[in-house]
């Protein structure tokens, strides 16, 4: 039994069908546009593409389906850090192998 | 209604924490993937483009739908449509199982002209070319495993739904196992392009 008003916060508030039908429509979208982008010969900025299209699909998942938009601060922070420190882990290993001097 | 008490918030900022866990175990694979394309871009993209695309867009289409029917399966037991969630999460099911069968083929079909990491066929490639084999078996395994626990924790819910163990007005393990199935989604995200479309 969820009695206490912090609990309500985030209860209940998940989204509608039809929200969730329309993120699935935008997400087969956006695959076909990352697969209609690789066939365009952009050097690196493919892979910089790819990944930017990758990242806006992989934050409707998680602000949509996975509710996060609807939880309350403390998870939106959590999951922000857990990104943070994947993103200082990948930075991080670059500033040794992209200086390395080929032997 | 259980006479134990039930920490809705506390069960699902355990899931999440888990599913930090599986982004870091993920995310050190990435790592590698990355240096190693800075280090190989030329044999990456030549490996690349001895992967089918179609059966890559075809398992990112069924996956993207096997999460939606994961997302409206929670929905529909939260409105109290027992009969309706029941059926999405059977789809969910049933979807992942496509996406592995799709996948046997594409392994197989791999492994059939030799390709695998240690194959005397590969042997004379460009250590390039045979580190993007290495890593794509490697991670989409590790995802392909995923998707194998997904679909026995699903099933498992599903058990629970049927038990009435899982109810309306106590869904935090539906709404857990779905945490868990967007999470297999989203890593098959950045695989789908990292490895089929880098050509």
């Amino acid at each position: 039994m969820h009695t206490t008003d912090t609990i309500k916060d985030t209860e209940h508030h998940g989204p509608s069908y039809t929200l969730f039908v329309i993120i699935w429509a935008i997400l087969l979208v956006l695959t076909g546009v990352t697969v209609y982008a690789a066939e365009i010969d952009l050097g690196f900025l493919n892979v910089v593409m790819a990944l930017s299209i990758a990242t806006i699909k992989a934050s409707l998942v998680t602000f949509i389906f996975m509710h996060l938009k609807y939880e309350n601060l403390t998870f939106k922070i959590m999951v922000l850090m857990a990104f943070a420190i994947l993103s200082i882990f990948i930075g991080l290993t670059f500033f040794d192998t992209a200086y390395r001097v080929a032997v | 209604m259980s006479e134990h008490p039930k920490d809705y918030l506390g069960a699902k900022m355990g899931m999440w924490l888990f599913l930090f866990t599986e982004i870091l175990l993920f995310g050190g694979l990435f790592v590698l993937y990355a240096v190693t394309l800075q280090r190989y871009p030329a044999e990456f993209h030549e490996a690349s483009k001895m992967l089918d695309t179609t059966m890559g867009t075809i398992n990112t289409i069924v996956l993207i739908t096997s999460s939606l029917f994961a997302a409206l399966a929670v929905t529909a037991l939260q409105k109290a449509d027992i009969k309706k969630a029941k059926i999405f999460l059977i789809l969910t099911i049933i979807l992942a199982g496509v996406f592995l069968v799709n996948k046997y083929f594409e392994w197989g079909a791999k492994i059939g002209h030799g390709i695998y990491p240690g194959s005397p066929d590969i042997a004379d490639w460009a250590p390039g070319k045979q580190a993007f084999f290495a890593l794509y078996y490697t991670m989409t395994g590790l995802h392909g495993i995923h998707i194998v626990i997904g679909m026995a924790v699903l099933g498992w819910i599903y058990w629970l739904i049927e038990k009435e163990k899982c109810t309306p007005d106590y869904f935090i393990v539906l709404e857990n196992g779905g945490l868990y199935w967007h999470l297999v989604d989203l890593i098959w995200i950045y695989l789908f392009p990292l490895y089929y479309l880098i050509a």
